[in-house]
């Protein structure tokens, strides 16, 4: 056994130490390049050096793949055969993926809006609250948790049981059926269903924003609140017209990077409900077009329309970065 | 535990030199791989007492063959159980890789070249699917499958005249569950044909028994759906001729024809009836496996379900399978074939898996053929809760009561007819027929719709 083990290890530690060796002996060959080069050629070799590798493994892992993808969402099943728009007509018209393209508008607007805006007031109401640590942890715990991990935890929030004589393990329709309302199967119908499944995504980002709201909001200068105090500024005006405008460039980058998490929702879609009962999205119907029906080219055109989804707010969220930066 | 440890050491290392160098990846992986053969060549490498049976197989010693499968624990362990034999006589280890996200996954390896030895596929339409990628099967496959199994079992695993997938296991789906003890209590018969049963049904419905005359589940995460597809299936082959099935299975027949009307409105007068099921749209939200459940706790009569529930039941809601006479077993549960039209006609609906080759090394086409053999079918059937096509099975060998009566119907049904979601394009039998079974429960969508939408799914070529 010992003997077997040590067997498989000496070679690939062998194939580990030339590995070793020739990753240093290149650096070491491309600094004397380096250092003999004319100054004149030294910049140049500076860039294709220290920029080679990462534009290389860039154009690999991303360009190449991108531009891939927008090619195969042009061909058919197989990617064998041209066939022009036709994915991206059967996208817009079925009217299956067009409850998919509704679904997703929806997460898009409630998930950044909500989360942000609890966690806003939840940051505000604790910035000088004492042992505010507390509930901001206990907030922010949902954010360690894994997506598939909330969404089983969230099945059995919400489960159904449609058997009087059987006991309800679903937490909210154990309540239901002891205060005696009737019980709801929550994740069946369509469209509040949906509004379920985006509870569990807001539950997870809220602590997200609020940690990050939280920390501009200590950043906002102490003698600019006082002296607002000082004017009489009531609580609400104070939060509106000197907290809110300090934190604006925070605020919407929060916003932005939810709306991105969101447009990517996939995990709770597919541990919660499967796609199923009117509650698919893009993410989970690109995967399901893709690796379960094996049509590469409709797969390929849910993953382009959802990429230029994302595009603008990249954008926004860019701009917005690099205005914070020349304002400071 | 050997091939644990030296499984997680290759990773290691592997990890190593690709953060050492980045695209040492591959050969670092490849080497690996040819250690881990290396190392096994210290097996016997004559033919040792006991071993005169495997032959055939020998000449790989130090080999190893990974095989790709959803079967995972606890089925699994008795698979490997039932290959010590094998591997000890001709020296060939079997690495049984059991993943959940096979059908998804199996595409992605073939894709990225990652492909494995051999793949056991759970439905013939996604092997044909892999056509291009795996290796027809070898003369002695072919002539193995000719002796040990009907032309129509080899015909499921054939593509546009190539022969790729040699069956392995089988089951049967035309069954309904029920408890012997709640049938003999209330003093009700099995019924043999459908209007039977749905007299028995109305007859518990208006009864004073405690729960429903029939439970059903659906649910079962991205595949929600297929067990509703079944009851289509069951039904089809009742109501129409075999010849209509095929017409239908390969869309000659479009899906939305009046004939598979008054299919899906058969299988309504039971999936969709509040008398018998109570909440009818909760079936969508009901797990298969919980599904049936209520025939062992008493809150249903009855459960239609392939036979593999036995095991589900027995290993997570307490069941003891029994057989119809055993009336006074608390918990005992039991099957009786889903009835026909007529007494007369018995159709059965079955299912089984496959196994393809993606690598035609000796050793893994060894493996492949093996399992085709009378010798493994009776050892694997033996350790129980299983059973195959293979017609060297000896059903002396299967003790589960409905196992064997399962075995018998394979084997005596009028009509055999293959599972129709799992031989239709992946885009209807693993896509729109489960959706839309599910909203035609769910969202109480109309039959016709249910129908229209499902055709409008079918591939054009």
């Amino acid at each position: 056994m010992r003997n077997t083990l040590w067997e498989t290890i000496a070679p690939n530690l062998t194939l580990l130490v030339i590995s070793l060796a020739a990753f240093a002996a290149v650096i070491y060959a491309l600094f004397l390049i380096g250092s003999r080069a004319s100054v004149r050629w030294q910049g140049w070799l500076r860039y294709g050096i220290f920029l080679g590798p990462a534009v290389l493994l860039l154009l690999v892992g991303l360009i190449y793949p991108a531009l891939r993808t927008l090619w195969m969402s042009f061909m058919d099943k197989t990617s064998e055969n041209f066939v022009g728009f036709d994915n991206y007509l059967w996208a817009f018209t079925i009217p299956e993926i067009q409850i998919v393209l509704r679904n997703t508008i929806l997460w898009v607007i409630f998930v950044p809006l909500v989360s942000t805006a609890i966690g806003l007031a939840i940051a505000y109401m604790t910035d000088r609250m004492k042992r505010a640590s507390v509930i901001k942890s206990l907030i922010f715990m949902p954010m360690a948790i894994s997506f598939v991990g909330a969404s089983v935890i969230w099945s059995f929030v919400y489960n159904f049981e449609p058997n009087e004589n059987k006991p309800e393990i679903g937490l909210l329709n154990a309540i239901a059926r002891g205060v005696g309302i009737e019980p709801v199967n929550f994740l069946l119908n369509a469209p509040w269903n949906t509004f379920f499944l985006i509870a569990v995504l807001i539950w997870i980002q809220t602590g997200f924003a609020m940690v990050i709201l939280s920390a501009a909001m200590k950043n906002v200068p102490e003698e600019v609140v006082e002296a607002a105090m000082l004017d009489g500024a009531s609580n609400w005006r104070r939060f509106i017209r000197v907290t809110l405008p300090m934190i604006r460039g925070t605020v919407v980058v929060v916003l932005t990077t939810i709306t991105i998490a969101t447009l990517k929702v996939f995990d709770i879609v597919r541990t919660m409900t499967g796609g199923n009962f009117q509650t698919n999205v893009i993410a989970n119907e690109m995967y399901a077009q893709s690796f379960r029906q094996l049509n590469y080219g409709q797969g390929s055109t849910l993953a382009v329309i959802l990429f230029i989804g994302v595009i603008p707010i990249i954008w926004y969220n860019v701009r917005q970065l690099r205005l914070e930066r020349t304002e400071r | 535990m050997r091939h644990f440890v030296r499984r997680r050491t290759m990773l290691g290392v592997a990890t190593l030199s690709v953060a050492a160098l980045a695209l040492a990846g591959c050969a670092a992986e490849e080497e690996a791989a040819d250690v881990a053969a290396d190392s096994d060549s210290d097996a016997t490498s004559e033919v040792a007492a006991g071993c005169e049976a495997y032959a055939d197989y020998l000449g790989n010693e130090g080999e190893s063959v990974e095989i790709y499968t959803t079967i995972i624990e606890p089925e699994s362990t008795l698979f490997q159980e039932s290959f010590l034999e094998f591997e000890e006589c001709t020296g060939i280890t079997i690495e049984w890789n059991g993943d959940q996200a096979f059908e998804e996954q199996i595409a992605v390896r073939v894709a990225g070249g990652t492909a494995p030895d051999l793949a056991i596929f759970p439905q013939p339409g996604l092997l044909s699917s892999f056509a291009g990628d795996l290796v027809p099967a070898s003369d002695a496959l072919s002539a193995s499958v000719d002796t040990n199994y009907t032309p129509d079992w080899k015909n499921y695993g054939t593509v546009d005249g190539t022969f790729y997938g040699a069956p392995l296991g089988a089951n049967v789906k035309s069954f309904v569950w029920y408890s012997p003890k709640t049938f003999a209590d209330n003093g009700w018969d099995i019924p043999t044909t459908w209007d039977e049963l749905l007299t028995l049904s109305d007859e518990i419905a208006a009864s004073d028994f405690a729960g429903n005359a029939w439970c059903a589940g659906i649910e079962s995460g991205a595949a929600t759906g297929w067990a509703a597809t079944d009851w289509m299936e069951d039904l089809m082959l009742r109501f129409q001729d075999a010849a209509t099935y095929d017409a239908w299975v390969d869309n000659s027949m479009p899906f939305n024809d009046p004939k598979v009307a008054e299919v899906i409105a058969e299988a309504g007068k039971i999936l969709k009836n509040e008398d018998y099921m109570g909440n009818v749209s909760a079936i969508a939200t009901t797990s298969f496996s919980e599904g049936g459940s209520g025939v062992v706790d008493g809150s249903c009569a009855m459960h239609r379900q392939a036979s593999f529930l036995g095991g589900i039941l027995v290993g997570d809601y307490g069941a003891t399978v029994v057989s119809p006479e055993d009336t006074d077993v608390e918990g005992g549960i039991s099957t009786f074939y889903f009835p026909g039209v007529s007494a007369d006609s018995t159709p059965a609906l079955g299912g089984g898996e496959f196994v393809g080759a993606f690598s035609d090394a000796p050793a893994t086409q060894a493996v492949q053929l093996y399992l085709t053999s009378p010798e493994w079918n009776n050892a694997k059937a033996a350790l129980g809760g299983w059973f195959s096509p293979n017609l060297g099975l000896d059903t002396a060998n299967i003790a589960d009561p409905v196992n064997a009566v399962a075995v018998e119907i394979l084997q005596n049904a009028t009509t055999f007819r293959f599972d129709a979601s799992d031989l239709m394009p992946g885009e209807v039998g693993a896509g729109s027929f489960w959706t839309e079974m599910t909203a035609w429960i769910a969202e109480d969508k109309a039959d016709q719709a249910v129908l229209d939408a499902i055709q409008a799914t079918w591939p054009a070529s």
